[in-house]
């Protein structure tokens, strides 16, 4: 097996498979006869041209960095969690029925409130899967994947026949109080007297998603469980060898990779919408899958990831208001940034290894 | 409920059925060769959209075929290399794919149509139109088997007789020739498949080119038969209940054909009543359209008969050296 050093494969395996799916974007918008180049100048300067910009970017990542977390902590035990969607769905339920029931004073209470509402649902969503997976063998991509859609019916069902206030004729709840509205990063910024923005979503969320991304490093590198997660991940019988539990193990991964797709909700529920809508999570949960297959399932590479394609989602909204690139670009881009990183991983690392194995080859002789 | 109304719920199941019939066919292939392969909705999406697309440039809705299955197998190549060629993972490879169709669909329709992503509407000869049987008219006087004959079996489009020719075929394919003995093998035991002198590598691509052309097919019914041209999304999911319902039929072909036709008895019941009053309580329509996954995972937990996938299903092969 031809083999290549390990920052080669952390930092240059993704940047050319990054490289190679921006290169065929662009051939897609030239397909469509608009300028590549052009298109990326807007997408750049509508993404972080201005605190506004930053301001959309900066929640979008914070979507994205609760599901790609979610995804990553999973994917160390070699789980594929592919119902992030569903459990980010279902902890939008959570959240909204902390913010609707109970008559929060201030957003300070409200919050960590929410965020175990939010929590809780996702990783509840995320339990019957992991525990057929468990005990019954049940392959968990197809349990979540039928999880992902009857949680939707289920969300349907409760806002259509539940939580729609009398009259109203949309599938959503009622505005949340003013209990439970989140500072925004222009209050947060304000404090400092730094100037932002005042239209953008971004909010406190963006903090607890950074705190997040500290603690899932923390368990998985620093702590006995992500140890036991991590080895059984690599070796499911050496990990039963060494006296882990597989059924505990897939248990708690999925519990806590559920729950950190629930914790999302606080963000694009709580934070932005301030009302439960059906289709709340506009697909972050596959975005989720992207961004940790970038990152490698290291949060520090989610991180990086979430910020791109915030700018990407970001500037992907400025195409298509101002160019004639439907937004569903951005879709397109996603797709080949999961293809290339994901998926035909060995075909761009093949060549990298052949350049790395001549130089080597040309030290020895 | 009346014998008409029947007839009619029936009638739309056979309707609803094909697309997922043929999708779980396409699937059956693929998995049975050990190629997992989520990325179904994607094919039928994409291969939706240019049959629609094609079948309204050129007014014909065989030409229409021909470019959905040309589509369709493009993504099933790009699968092919990811999961074969260079032994990357088949769900990642699955759910690009169907994130690809989900997005170039709608950007090239907006660049062709300019119609904020659909195709034209079809009419006439640019759409599959329903075929009349022999004397279905003359036999509908019989009492109740007439009526059965003319509005049930007869009055479909080519595509849904050919959906439910390739049950039999498949089952033949697979169960009565070398081929499928191979197929087979290869999705169980890759490793004696080698051993024998065959090629694993040919076998898996021929699967996945099968698996695409069934869902060309699936994907050219549901833009130029069963609806008049390309809506954005028109899959709607249809291919994760295949794949449900490839589940749900453990792998056989026959057990599939009952399977997508209890799923679009599902879909047909769901489309005409809305919400069921059952006198103690209502069943809501959203339970009706999360029934195929409930009964899936139920089938998948082992309550009921237990669904043992291809045992290298998902696994790339590696040779020994």
């Amino acid at each position: 097996m031809q083999r290549i050093p390990n920052w080669a494969d952390v930092v240059l395996v993704p940047l050319f498979s990054l490289l190679i799916a921006f290169l065929l974007s662009g051939v897609v918008i030239f397909a469509i006869g608009e300028n590549p180049i052009a298109a990326v100048k807007m997408m750049i300067s509508g993404a972080v041209g201005s605190t506004y910009g930053w301001g959309y970017t900066l929640y979008y990542a914070t979507n994205f960095l609760f599901t790609g977390l979610a995804f990553a902590v999973a994917s160390h035990a070699r789980l594929f969690n592919i119902g992030t969607e569903g459990q980010a769905t279902l902890g939008g339920l959570g959240v909204a029925l902390v913010c609707l029931y109970i008559p929060w004073p201030h957003w300070a209470l409200a919050l960590p409130a929410a965020m175990i509402g939010g929590a809780l649902f996702g990783a509840a969503w995320a339990f019957l899967p992991a525990w057929l997976q468990a005990k019954r063998g049940s392959h968990i991509v197809i349990t979540t994947i039928m999880f992902n859609y009857i949680g939707f019916s289920l969300l349907n069902y409760v806002l259509v026949n539940v939580l729609r206030p009398v009259g109203a004729m949309d599938p959503a709840t009622a505005k949340f109080p003013e209990g439970t509205h989140l500072p925004t990063l222009h209050d947060i910024l304000g404090v400092f007297g730094i100037p932002f923005s005042k239209a953008a979503p971004a909010n406190i969320s963006f903090v607890i998603a950074l705190i997040a991304c500290f603690l899932v490093w923390v368990l998985i590198w620093r702590t006995r469980l992500g140890y036991a997660l991590r080895s059984y991940g690599q070796s499911e019988s050496a990990a039963v060898y060494a006296g882990i539990s597989p059924t505990k193990i897939i248990v708690v991964a999925m519990l806590i990779s559920g729950g950190l797709a629930g914790l999302m909700a606080v963000n694009n529920v709580m934070g932005e919408a301030e009302r439960l809508v059906l289709n709340s999570v506009e697909g972050a949960g596959f975005i989720g899958i992207a961004v940790a297959l970038m990152g490698r399932n290291h949060p520090f590479g989610i991180l990086l990831a979430s910020i791109l394609f915030g700018v990407l989602y970001q500037g992907g909204a400025e195409l298509a208001l101002w160019m004639n690139i439907p937004r569903e670009l951005i879709v397109v881009i996603q797709a080949l940034v999961i293809l290339f990183t994901g998926a035909l991983d060995n075909m761009v690392r093949m060549p990298i290894a052949y350049v790395f194995n001549l130089r080597r080859r040309k030290e020895t002789a | 409920m009346d014998f008409l109304t029947l007839l009619q719920v029936s009638d739309s199941t056979v309707r609803l059925a094909t697309p997922l019939l043929l999708a779980c066919l396409a699937g059956l292939f693929s998995e049975r060769a050990g190629i997992f392969d989520i990325g179904l909705e994607g094919k039928m999406l994409f291969a939706a959209f240019f049959s629609g697309a094609i079948a309204a440039v050129t007014g014909s809705a065989w030409m229409g075929l021909v470019a959905a299955i040309f589509a369709s197998l493009i993504l099933s190549v790009i699968h092919g290399l990811a999961s074969i060629t260079f032994r990357g993972n088949q769900l990642i490879s699955g759910v690009a794919i169907n994130f690809l169709a989900a997005g170039l669909t709608v950007v090239v329709a907006q660049d062709w149509f300019g119609q904020g992503g659909r195709t034209p509407s079809l009419t006439g000869a640019a759409r599959f139109n329903p075929i009349t049987l022999p004397f279905a008219e003359s036999l509908g006087a019989v009492p109740v088997l007439g009526p059965i004959y003319r509005d049930l079996l007869s009055g479909h489009t080519i595509l849904v007789y050919v959906a439910f020719a390739c049950v039999p075929l498949t089952w033949w394919v697979l169960y009565r020739t070398r081929f499928g003995l191979r197929l087979r093998a290869v999705g169980e035991a890759p490793e004696a498949v080698d051993t024998a002198g065959i090629s694993v590598v040919r076998l898996r691509y021929a699967a996945v080119i099968i698996c695409g052309v069934l869902c060309g097919i699936a994907g050219s019914y549901l833009a130029t038969a069963l609806q008049a041209g390309f809506v954005k999304d028109m899959t709607a999911g249809r291919g994760y209940i295949a794949l449900a319902a490839l589940i749900f039929a453990k792998w056989r072909p026959w057990y599939a054909l009952w399977a997508t036709l209890l799923f679009g008895l599902l879909q047909a019941v769901a489309l005409r009543f809305q919400n069921i009053d059952l006198g103690v309580f209502v069943l809501p329509v959203q339970f009706m359209d999360a029934l195929p996954f409930i009964l899936t995972v139920i089938i998948l937990a082992g309550f009921v008969g237990k669904a043992i996938p291809p045992r290298a299903g998902g696994e790339p092969y590696v040779k020994e050296r």
